[in-house]
């Protein structure tokens, strides 16, 4: 305790720097994710490119991409600009893949109510695919995030300043108490982080909790499987899609 | 261009073939600490996860549990092993186990969890033990998922070996390391080649067992209840 009372403004700085390397990723990843997983979705040339790639993108070691990116980048090795470009295609890895399992399991009898009642393509995305995709992609932007916050420490090994200083600082000085704080502080800034994201997720679909939207969509499915034509499931996907409109508008 | 050139050239030199600082020996001393962290994390969590799985009792705790050595940093725990533990192999090994342990019991779990209980019932109902009903029907129905949790464990523990350079021990971080040091980038770049190429090549074999085990039974998932 006592290292730590004489030290916490570079503690402070070190936990901003951190911070900053995990969450720039996250964001940018995200904004990458969700239009390629859409225009990969029911696509059979983009589908299996995006999923494999970003799955054969996830085996490469973190440390590794640290190191390569500067060469081809140009940027300096030590430069925090490298461990973003690493961090965020690592983000578009996870992300990808279950934005696009998302997209693939919206229920069609909702996306086609959607249309029926005259939604527009763009409208309809924003409205109603991306509304109902939420739950899933809240869950890889939870683990996005979370594999972030412990990666962006690796960074310290090349000389990148974050959080991860305090641990190759604290070996090299033989300092216990500084590798301590260093592990305490990531795993706070990790648990913060994890349930602000449960709490958004939360808050973004508290439609799911009316209790209407998946009883009818599940009954629906089993439907298909017997006879087409039945009015009962398209009164269900109806009320789905109005449940998704009255969260949307609260949320 | 010519850093690409340079490490081609590192890598087909056959000076870099032999030797204890050869690329067979560096090859040998990753995928053997990554063996023996795997061995250590099965052992550990696998059964903890069938129990919880069948069970169903710390359900709770073991979700918890996974998640919270999941945020833990393991360079963090590297460094502290080895400042509490000295120098030598099992500070490293330790931090990796803790690393390799939350896919596997969380896949482990969740796979047990997920099975059908109308399964187990007429497992039971037609007169199988427990042991018989989890070693039967439970295990082999979860098998894909535990798998698929145990290839998570293992590539996150083969690209994570690579930082056990940072405390003197081998395998192909060494070179990221040492180019480091004096600022041989085509050695790095030679380096994050074969441990690319290494995760890949693990990655397939372990893809291709999961396909293998996978019970004819479970593959055509259009019916099932």
């Amino acid at each position: 305790m006592n290292w730590l009372t004489n030290n916490w403004p570079a503690v402070l700085e070190l936990a901003g720097a951190h911070l900053m390397q995990s969450v720039v990723p996250v964001v940018i990843g995200l904004l990458i994710s969700v239009p390629l997983a859409r225009l990969a979705a029911g696509n059979r040339w983009l589908r299996p490119l995006f999923v494999t790639g970003s799955s054969l993108l996830y085996t490469i070691p973190s440390l590794t991409l640290f190191v390569v990116l500067p060469l081809i980048l140009g940027t300096r090795i030590t430069a925090v600009s490298n461990v973003i470009v690493a961090l965020t295609l690592y983000v578009i890895a996870i992300l990808v893949r279950s934005c696009v399992d998302a997209f693939e399991s919206l229920d069609r009898d909702v996306l086609q109510a959607a249309t029926a009642m005259g939604y527009k393509p763009a409208r309809r995305f924003f409205g109603v695919e991306l509304p109902l995709a939420v739950p899933v992609m809240i869950a890889g932007l939870r683990v996005a995030t979370v594999s972030n916050i412990s990666m962006v420490s690796v960074g310290a090994v090349i000389g990148i300043q974050s959080l991860g200083t305090l641990f190759t600082d604290g070996l090299r000085r033989s300092i216990v108490a500084e590798i301590v704080v260093g592990i305490v502080a990531t795993v706070v800034i990790a648990v913060v982080l994890d349930q602000l994201l449960r709490l958004l997720g939360h808050t973004m679909t508290r439609w799911q909790r009316t209790g209407t939207a998946a009883p009818h969509a599940s009954a629906r499915r089993r439907d298909d499987t017997g006879d087409g034509a039945d009015t009962g499931g398209a009164r269900g996907a109806a009320g789905a899609l109005a449940t998704v409109e009255s969260g949307g508008a609260s949320a | 261009m010519s850093l690409f050139a340079e490490a081609a050239q590192f890598l087909t030199d056959p000076a870099h073939w032999t030797g204890a600082t050869g690329i067979p020996q560096r090859l040998l001393e990753h995928v053997g600490y990554s063996v023996l962290t795997m061995a250590i994390a099965l052992v550990i969590a696998v059964p903890l996860g069938l129990w919880v799985g069948h069970t169903g009792r710390g359900g709770g705790v073991v979700v918890g549990l996974a998640g919270a050595l999941r945020s833990l940093p393991t360079l963090g725990l590297l460094t502290l092993f080895t400042l509490l533990m000295g120098l030598g192999l099992m500070p490293p090994i330790l931090a990796l186990v803790l690393l390799a342990i939350p896919p596997i019991l969380s896949g482990t779990y969740s796979g047990i969890a997920a099975v059908s209980p109308a399964l187990v019932d007429a497992a039971r109902a037609m007169g199988m033990t427990e042991s018989q009903t989890l070693f039967r029907v439970e295990i082999p129905v979860a098998l894909p998922v535990i798998l698929g949790g145990i290839r998570n464990a293992a590539l996150q523990v083969l690209a994570t070996v690579t930082i056990v350079a940072y405390i003197n021990l081998g395998g192909l971080g060494r070179y990221l390391i040492d180019g480091l040091a004096v600022r041989d980038y085509s050695r790095m770049l030679a380096a994050v080649v074969l441990v690319a190429v290494l995760a890949l090549a693990a990655d397939a074999v372990l893809a291709l067992a999961q396909r293998l085990v996978t019970s004819p039974g479970l593959r055509s998932t259009g019916d099932r209840p």
